[in-house]
């Protein structure tokens, strides 16, 4: 790790296809900002992403990365950060991606609390697939799979979080990249899960949840007296089902690692010529 | 009386066959006799019929026959069940006593031992041991020391505190003594000891030691019979060698952790079985292009679906060599005995790091429930050899930069494969996808890299052809007109049965082939024979298709798919019938 890492040495060389305007470009650089900020380098990162214009993200950035299938990045970043728990690890994903065809996935990677962070670019919209309902779009919201809207309300994955044990849960919003990157930062710092759901508009499929709509609407925590350590409060925000929120709505302060419980202390990349020492007693076993 | 003996324990679900079968069976390894167990059971917790059978012999015994010596019977449905095994010189345990087996009739003249079991158990303190009095007195019967039975109950009952072993012991002894009073009379058995020292393990556990041996240090699985036992063995030994047990939230996820892990540089694995490879199955191309190497074992059991998942079959075998959308580079190895689940699992290791691939290691159940006697110096851990392929350090990572200092994870090596930089290596950071991408892992849909890089992969397969030695194993006649090919767990079987139709003046050329992909090529074995027969527990003849396809010529079948392993000597007939050119082979097994 060196310290004169600059959120520029984890930008690939690749330019990003994604629509001009799309929240992505923001969240993904209060990513690199968050990740440089809290001394890391791209030796020593593993970005792991999922598939959707979201998942394009592990392209553009440069660390070891792997993108890979819809909806399975959590179980692939809690793999790494288990087998090396000395690199930094982080998850991004879609809404889609993360709340639909990896939800289960989700809640398992919260109540496992590996210490690695999760970022959610949520557009309330299909991107990738050309605009269909996701599971966070609006009850009546029109697309071209759900012409008179899903019929169905939104998954609220904040309170599917907390239901689930989480130890960090933050909003975020792509467009605020000051505080975007600071709550990234805090999801980082965090000792266990950091998850942060992140509004990052789509511009081309979705003309409701737009950037004007989340500015004019989006409260920020660090305005209010919003005490994070208490579980009781973060379940009031987190349940205001027609308020935006951003900040950090949940910490666990005592919260420990997955990993560190389990006490996995060194890489496990090491393995000797032979088998390991002592591996006769294995056979011995079966007297 | 044959040289060997069959020896069987048999009850309902959660009578505890199991554990003491396995007590037994202990016994017998430790007083040097080789054992083979096979388990029949039914998929449910408690109720249910379970038996736990042993063979036994002074010379090594490598499956089942269709013959019962001696059967405890803790219902009378152990006796049904089992009566067409039964013979005029068979000895069968019961409880007398027992309100339900009031009437039991006992087939032919097999001689039945009335031995009140609870009652002697209750004596000895309690009548839970009503089994252990059941051991002892099939001890009397066999002339096998019961000092040798003593060890065994201390290895089962020791952490359950001293009176506890005393008790099982005193049981015992009380089966005995009933029956040396009772029934004064010589059996004709007589169980040798000698003083060869023998290690008794099943196939799944050979693969959990295989794994350790080889240095996996990550594990993540889903419980599923009967691949959960890999997991079972795992758990708490790994640790020990500084890696870990993840129990995963389904299959999905367990591959993708073990892939995670595989990628930060740990020797990775998991298991399951048909279904569970069905859902892994999203995950093999992510696995294969993006070159990480994994070790996903399947244990197969009858299918399809949920099928009979405490039976036996090798349906899978098309599933793993060819499943998963688009042209994966893979390879497929399928042990063909227990020994071999250990050894075959080493090597998986090292293919799958020397070729950064997916390799899938297809064992059964038969393997996988089976328990079998060894040298413990088959498994001797100096001959492990580890080869973790293409990996560079810190030193080396320049060789592979490009022009502008990017490590080519993905480079087009002629021999198809690419350096592998573990994360935390300075100057080693780069991308890799399941998208189809260029040598530093970007995307590309360019026509040329496309070509480039999936030759490159299919390349590692044709490189292994040339490095490694993907033979088979070979037994009988060389020169015999009738070739035998088998693959998987019927190697054992296929071995006695040929002895069995040796000593009736048949002479059989036997190929064991262990290698499903890549595989021996076996043109000139099949051409050079007049009568070829491949057999494999399936419907459809997998294997025989695929030899079918190398060979360009049709081969005969012998598929077996009622869910029961192939015994030695219903196989030897099996052989006769088809040799005599008597079809139907199917209706036979069913
Ligand atoms: C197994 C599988 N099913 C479906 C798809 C097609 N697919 C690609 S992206 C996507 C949705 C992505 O939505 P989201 O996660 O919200 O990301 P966004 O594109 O909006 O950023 C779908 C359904 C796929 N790639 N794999
Ligand atoms: S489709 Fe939407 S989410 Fe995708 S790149 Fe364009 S704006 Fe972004």
């Amino acid at each position: 790790m060196s310290s004169d890492v600059r959120f520029t040495d984890f930008k690939s060389d690749k330019q990003p296809t994604w629509c001009p305007g799309c929240g992505d470009f923001g969240t993904m650089n209060g990513m690199m900002k968050a990740l440089a900020e809290t001394g890391n380098d791209p030796d020593n990162t593993f970005v792991v992403a999922g598939i959707g214009c979201s998942g394009k993200i592990g392209t553009y950035m440069h660390s070891y990365a792997l993108h890979g299938v819809h909806g399975r990045a959590l179980p692939v970043g809690i793999g790494v950060k288990m087998a090396n728990p000395e690199l930094e690890v982080m998850v991004a994903g879609g809404d889609g991606d993360g709340y639909s065809i990896g939800a289960g996935h989700f809640i398992h990677a919260v109540r496992r609390n590996v210490d690695m962070s999760y970022v959610v670019m949520d557009n309330r919209i299909y991107g990738l697939t050309k605009g269909q309902a996701s599971p966070t779009s609006r009850e009546d919201f029109e697309t071209a799979t759900t012409p008179d809207g899903p019929g169905q309300p939104p998954v609220n994955p904040k309170a599917l979080a907390l239901a689930s044990g989480a130890t960090f849960i933050a909003q975020s919003f792509s467009s605020n990249a000051q505080r975007h990157a600071e709550i990234v930062k805090q999801a980082i710092e965090h000792d266990g899960f950091g998850f942060v759901n992140v509004y990052s508009p789509c511009v081309t499929f979705n003309d409701v949840d737009t950037y004007d709509y989340f500015r004019d609407s989006i409260v920020d925590l660090a305005d209010t007296d919003h005490d994070p350590s208490n579980r009781d409060q973060a379940k009031d925000k987190i349940l205001e089902s027609d308020k935006e929120y951003m900040g950090v709505l949940y910490q666990d302060d005592s919260s420990v690692p997955f990993e560190e419980r389990e006490g996995i202390e060194a890489p496990m990349n090491d393995v000797p010529d032979g088998a390991p020492e002592g591996a006769m007693d294995l056979v011995r076993e079966f007297y | 009386m044959p040289d060997d003996l069959n020896w069987a324990i048999g009850g309902e679900a959660g009578d505890g066959i199991d554990s003491t079968g396995k007590i037994f069976a202990q016994a017998l390894s430790r007083a040097g006799r080789h054992v083979f167990t096979s388990k029949d059971f039914a998929s449910r917790i408690r109720g249910g019929y379970t038996a736990y059978k042993v063979r036994t012999s002074v010379d090594r015994v490598e499956s089942v026959v269709d013959r019962l010596d001696i059967l405890i019977a803790l219902t009378e449905r152990t006796i049904h069940e089992n009566e067409d095994e039964l013979h005029d010189d068979s000895v069968i345990i019961y409880d007398g006593e027992r309100s339900t087996m009031q009437d039991v009739e006992v087939p032919g003249d097999a001689t039945a031992l009335e031995v009140p079991l609870k009652r002697l158990a209750e004596d000895a303190g309690g009548a839970i041991m009503l089994n252990v009095v059941a051991l002892g007195a099939a001890c009397e019967v066999t002339n096998f020391p019961i000092e040798n039975l003593d060890e065994s109950l201390e290895k089962r009952f020791g952490d359950k505190g001293e009176a506890i072993v005393e008790n099982n012991k005193t049981a015992a002894r009380k089966g005995q003594e009933y029956v040396r009073e009772e029934y004064d009379h010589d059996f004709g058995f007589d169980l040798e000891c000698t003083d060869a020292d023998y290690v008794l393990l099943n196939g799944d556990e050979a693969i959990g030691m295989g794994a350790l041996a080889a240095g996996c240090k990550f594990y993540s699985g889903y419980p599923i019979t009967p691949a959960t036992d890999v997991m079972e063995y795992l758990t708490g030994r790994i640790d020990q060698f500084g890696g870990k047990v993840v129990q995963a939230e389904d299959e999905l996820a367990a591959i993708n952790m073990a892939l995670g892990a595989a990628r930060a540089g740990a020797r990775s694995m998991t298991a399951t079985s048909g279904p569970g490879i069905d859902l892994m199955t999203e995950t093999f191309g992510l696995v294969a292009t993006s070159e990480t190497p994994l070790v996903i074992c399947d244990v197969m059991r009858s299918g399809p679906s949920t099928g009979m998942p405490t039976k036996q079959e090798q349906g899978d075998l098309n599933l793993t060599l060819y499943g998963g959308h688009g042209e994966i580079p893979r390879f497929v190895v399928a042990p063909t005995t227990i020994s071999e689940c250990f050894w075959k699992t080493v090597e998986a290791f090292n293919l799958a790091e020397k070729y950064q691939t997916p390799v899938f290691l297809v064992s059964d159940l038969a393997l996988a429930v089976t328990e079998q006697t060894f040298p413990p110096e088959t498994f001797d851990m100096d001959e492990v050899e580890i080869d973790r392929g293409k990996v560079v350090d810190e030193e080396e990572v320049d060789a592979w930069l490009d022009e502008k200092g990017r490590f080519q994870a993905h480079f087009a090596a002629a021999d198809g494969i690419s350096p592998r930089a573990f994360p935390g290596t300075t100057d080693g950071a780069h991308m890799t996808t399941g998208l189809e991408h260029d040598e530093l892992g970007r995307r590309t849909e360019d026509q040329e890299v496309r070509i480039e890089q999936v030759d490159k992969r299919q390349q590692k397969v044709e490189t292994a052809r040339e490095q490694e030695d993907f033979d088979y194993r070979e037994f009988g006649d060389p020169d015999a007109d009738t070739l035998v090919i088998s693959w998987g767990s019927n190697e054992g079987a296929l071995r006695e049965g040929l002895d069995l139709l040796d000593d009736e003046g048949y002479d059989i050329r036997f190929i064991s082939v262990p290698y499903i992909f890549p595989r021996p090529d076996l043109t000139d074995e099949v051409q050079a024979a007049e009568d070829v027969i491949v057999v494999e527990c399936n419907a459809t003849g997998q294997f025989a298709d695929v030899v079918e396809h190398d060979v360009l010529q049709r081969v005969d079948r012998i598929n077996k798919y009622d869910g029961v392993r192939f015994k030695a000597d219903e196989l030897a007939e099996e052989i006769k019938q088809q040799l005599a050119g008597e079809a139907g082979t199917q209706e036979a097994t069913q």
